[in-house]
């Protein structure tokens, strides 16, 4: 069997004077989740909709299974994808949205039926999808982008509104899926959303990659070599750890920040010099900080006229 | 919560047995379960139907006729309407003339000729005429005034003839069968230009031919009549359509009319081969003889002898009998009972915008086009779903109006100008057919302008408003002409039961069932509209991003 991946290769699509996509490449691969994130207005649901040939790119492609979207005979068998869980027609049932887009793929009804059940919706498929919360209708999305049993999973912020057992279901979920060897591609504008759920991370800002790593390397390099020292003689021990190489910054009245020594280093140095410490301690930084760190100058430095063109990105 | 995938089969693996229905057909049915399944287009459709049939039945001259017959019992309805005269072609048919006749028996022909055509007609300046108030009549000939000679299958109305004729203004014609007409010399007849008209005989054929000097004939027409006897009446005659003033009113248009008459002078009259003792008989066919009272023809007789001159009036027409006034009768056509289609169209056109407009407004359109990268099998499949449902709606609303009206019209008097059962198809399923076009029309304005009411107000403005505009006489005639020949609306054309004879002046108003296009042309525009409506939402569908 043929992995299905998604490949993006140095898309650029300009929308009027913003530039939404600035040479966007990155690949996903089968059996894991990848996380797409970054702040809003950098460029993810635009690079969704050009892998699913809706937007098309100025230059650049993106193939799915080696292939442009718009070749594939019945592209839901390949790719699923949720781009905006309020896509619906509001008096429909949610059984008849998911029949239709059934009969698209040359679908049987009965398959219908096993994605209602995946998603949880038996009590509620004949009901006016109108009525439903937001939760249930990305329940709903994820039950269309299922339906023909895809290798290849794509979700766009398939956290927003979902109550916290909701997110629960979807983490596990999305953890399932990988699990079961589909390549799965979940976009989100929170870290933290995906900080348990993604293998491995795509970053993104202001149109294209800034990080793509695994978690684990990206808090690594995030934390860098920073360590926390608790002293009640902080000159002592800054004339210390400066002569062997370090750089010393005063955090508080007893606490200093060193980087340039690993912590083992400063503690043999601390204790060699008889140098009391009441605690040295590796600093390990969050995901988000790693997130906030790269991100930071994509968002400083937004140029005027993103914000127009991210409300227009949603809103459609 | 947790996540069930045990059920799950392997991904990638194709799901749900072989890929049937793969291809438009699977598309058919996912816009046709997208349809069905949001209930106000449904019932927008169902509103559709009830509108025409309602309209059809309930709206359309529904007046009862009343009558009471040479002081018998009030009458209404059915039993009012005198024998209606039908043609050789089975069409509802004006035959009363003033007659003068003898018999001729196998082949041979008649010879005459006409010094001087004159008339008379009601004078309608004052306003209406009250019938048997012996109407003021002033001279003038109608356009249609005529005066010639006939080979008539008997004197039954309605039987098989041929005739050579002068007209008022029309020049000389050969008619024959009532709805075929030749056009010979032009120029009017006077003494000092008199026209010869001959028809010869030979079995069922009859040829026309006319003359200025008797030398040089020339031939106008040649007429199959099938099955004529072996002895016809051959002679003269003069008849003169009923006079109509109509004046086009916003709103509408209003008709004066009063009766006419014409009076045709024949001399060198000759038949061969001669009848031996042949007598000239004058007869007014169809109470066509001279118009009765003050200023009326000679002692009301059809006609006058002096040595061979022969002075004939008559009153009526030899022609087919068509909608609008100047008939005589009142008058229904099969689309009569097709009026409400203009209602039906606006239903049509707003269900058939908004099945493509609402995926726009709702964003919609991307699960749809992501789900099917081929957007211009998208388009198509909508515009067929949407086309068929609309087509099915019309055909069931036709039926059922020409079903239940017609038969209802007719009981009230009316007179049903019948037409072959192929025309009456033609126009039921046309009427299906337009609201079909239509909405393919309407659906591929929804792709090209995303909003709902830009769609539909374009829709409705091309399709609908033309038809009103010029029915109603709110824009000039001129004006409304065009638009009938030039907007979507053009297509209703392939309601006219009734072709448009030239040889009988008619009212010429979509509401009269008359469109400046024939039937086949004007539906050929609508598809021209359709077409073009459909290319360019395929052009920007594809070109745009979604």
């Amino acid at each position: 069997m043929m992995h299905a991946t998604i490949e993006v290769t140095g898309l650029r699509k300009r929308f009027g004077p913003t530039l939404a996509l600035d040479g966007m490449s990155f690949a996903v691969q089968p059996g894991q989740v990848t996380g797409f994130v970054g702040p809003n207005g950098a460029g993810k649901s635009t690079t969704m909709r050009v892998i699913l040939g809706l937007d098309a790119p100025d230059e650049g492609q993106a193939l799915v299974n080696g292939q442009a979207y718009g070749s594939l005979r019945h592209p839901m068998r390949v790719i699923g994808s949720l781009l905006d869980a309020g896509a619906l027609q509001p008096s429909r049932s949610a059984r008849n949205h998911l029949l239709w887009l059934a009969r698209s793929q040359g679908l049987k009804a009965e398959r219908v039926n096993e994605v209602i059940a995946q998603a949880g919706l038996q009590g509620v498929a004949r009901r006016r999808a109108g009525g439903y919360s937001l939760g249930m209708r990305q329940r709903l999305g994820i039950a269309g982008a299922m339906l023909g049993n895809p290798a290849a999973i794509m979700l766009d912020e398939p956290f927003n509104g979902m109550d916290p057992e909701g997110i629960v279901w979807m983490r596990g979920f999305l953890r399932g899926l990988a699990a079961e060897g589909r390549a799965v591609l979940v976009s989100s504008h929170l870290m933290s959303e995906l900080q348990d759920t993604a293998d491995h991370l795509v970053v993104v800002g202001r149109g294209r990659v800034i990080a793509d790593t695994t978690v684990a390397s990206l808090l690594a390099a995030a934390s860098g070599d920073l360590v926390t020292l608790r002293t009640s003689v902080p000159a002592e021990a800054t004339t210390v750890l400066e002569d062997a190489g370090a750089t010393v910054a005063v955090t508080g009245a007893d606490a200093l920040m060193i980087s340039g020594l690993p912590a083992e280093r400063v503690v043999a140095l601390l204790s060699g010099s008889a140098v009391p410490f009441s605690e040295v301690s590796a600093h390990r930084a969050t995901l988000e900080q790693a997130y906030m760190e790269l991100t930071r100058d994509a968002v400083e430095f937004r140029p005027a006229g993103f914000d127009a063109a991210e409300a227009e990105e949603v809103g459609r | 919560m947790t996540t069930q995938t045990t059920a799950q089969p392997q991904p990638g693996a194709t799901t749900g047995g072989s890929p049937r229905g793969t291809g438009f057909g699977g598309l058919l049915r996912a816009e046709w379960t997208k349809f069905r399944s949001v209930r106000g287009w449904v019932i927008g459709m169902i509103l559709a139907a009830l509108l025409m049939v309602f309209i059809g039945v309930f709206a359309a001259a529904n007046s009862n006729i009343g009558c009471q017959i040479n002081g018998g019992p009030p009458k209404s309805g059915k039993a009012c309407v005198p024998p209606i005269p039908h043609g050789p072609g089975g069409e509802v048919v004006n035959d009363s003339f003033s007659f003068v006749h003898q018999p001729l028996t196998g082949n041979g022909s008649i010879t005459a000729r006409v010094t001087s055509l004159t008339g008379e007609h009601a004078d309608l300046t004052g306003g209406p005429v009250q019938v048997g108030n012996g109407p003021g009549m002033v001279p003038g000939l109608g356009p249609w005034s005529k005066a010639g000679i006939i080979v008539k299958q008997s004197t039954k109305p309605g039987s098989a003839y041929a005739a050579m004729m002068v007209t008022g203004s029309n020049g000389v014609r050969m008619q024959y069968n009532y709805t075929q007409d030749a056009a010979g010399m032009p120029g009017k007849v006077s003494a000092a230009h008199p026209r010869l008209l001959r028809l010869t005989r030979s079995g069922d054929t009859i040829t026309g031919l006319d003359s200025a000097d008797g030398v040089h004939w020339t031939r106008v027409g040649t007429a199959q009549l099938t099955g004529l006897p072996a002895t016809v009446q051959v002679g003269m005659f003069a008849t003169s359509p009923g006079y109509v003033v109509t004046q086009n009113s916003f709103g509408g248009s209003s008709n004066q009319g009063g009766p006419s008459q014409a009076t045709g002078v024949f001399d060198h009259v000759s038949l061969t081969p001669a009848a031996a003792g042949g007598t000239w008989t004058g007869t007014g066919i169809g109470g066509g003889g001279p118009v009765a009272g003050p200023g009326g023809g000679p002692s009301g007789r059809p006609f006058t002898r002096a040595g061979g001159t022969f002075t004939v009036t008559g009153s009526g027409d030899i022609a087919p009998v068509t909608p609008g006034p100047g008939s005589g009768y009142p008058t229904v056509t099969v689309e009569q009972s097709l009026a409400g289609a203009f209602l039906g169209l606006i239903a049509i056109v707003v269900v058939a915008a908004m099945f493509f407009t609402v995926e726009y407004r709702r964003g919609l359109i991307r699960t749809t086009l992501a789900a099917t990268p081929r957007r211009g099998a998208v388009l198509a499949a909508k515009a067929v779903v949407i086309g068929a449902v609309a087509f099915v709606t019309g055909l069931v609303a036709s039926a059922l109006s020409v079903a239940v009206g017609v038969p209802k019209e007719e009981n009230q008097g009316q007179v049903l100008l019948t037409v072959p059962a192929l025309t009456e198809v033609r126009v039921i399923v046309g009427t299906a057919a337009v609201l079909a076009l239509a909405a393919v029309f309407a659906v591929a304005l929804g792709a090209v302008l995303r909003r709902s009411a830009a769609a539909i107000t374009v829709a409705v403005v091309t399709v609908v408003l033309p038809f009103l505009l010029a029915g109603l006489n709110i824009v000039p005639s001129g004006v409304g002409t065009w638009l009938l020949r030039l907007t979507p609306t053009a297509g209703l054309a392939i309601q006219q039961s009734i072709p448009r004879y030239p040889q009988v002046t008619s009212v010429l108003s979509p509401v009269r069932g008359y469109y400046p296009l024939s039937p086949y042309a004007g539906f050929a525009v609508l598809c021209l509209w359709a077409a073009a409506a459909l290319g360019l939402a395929f052009v920007l569908l594809r070109r745009r991003d979604a």
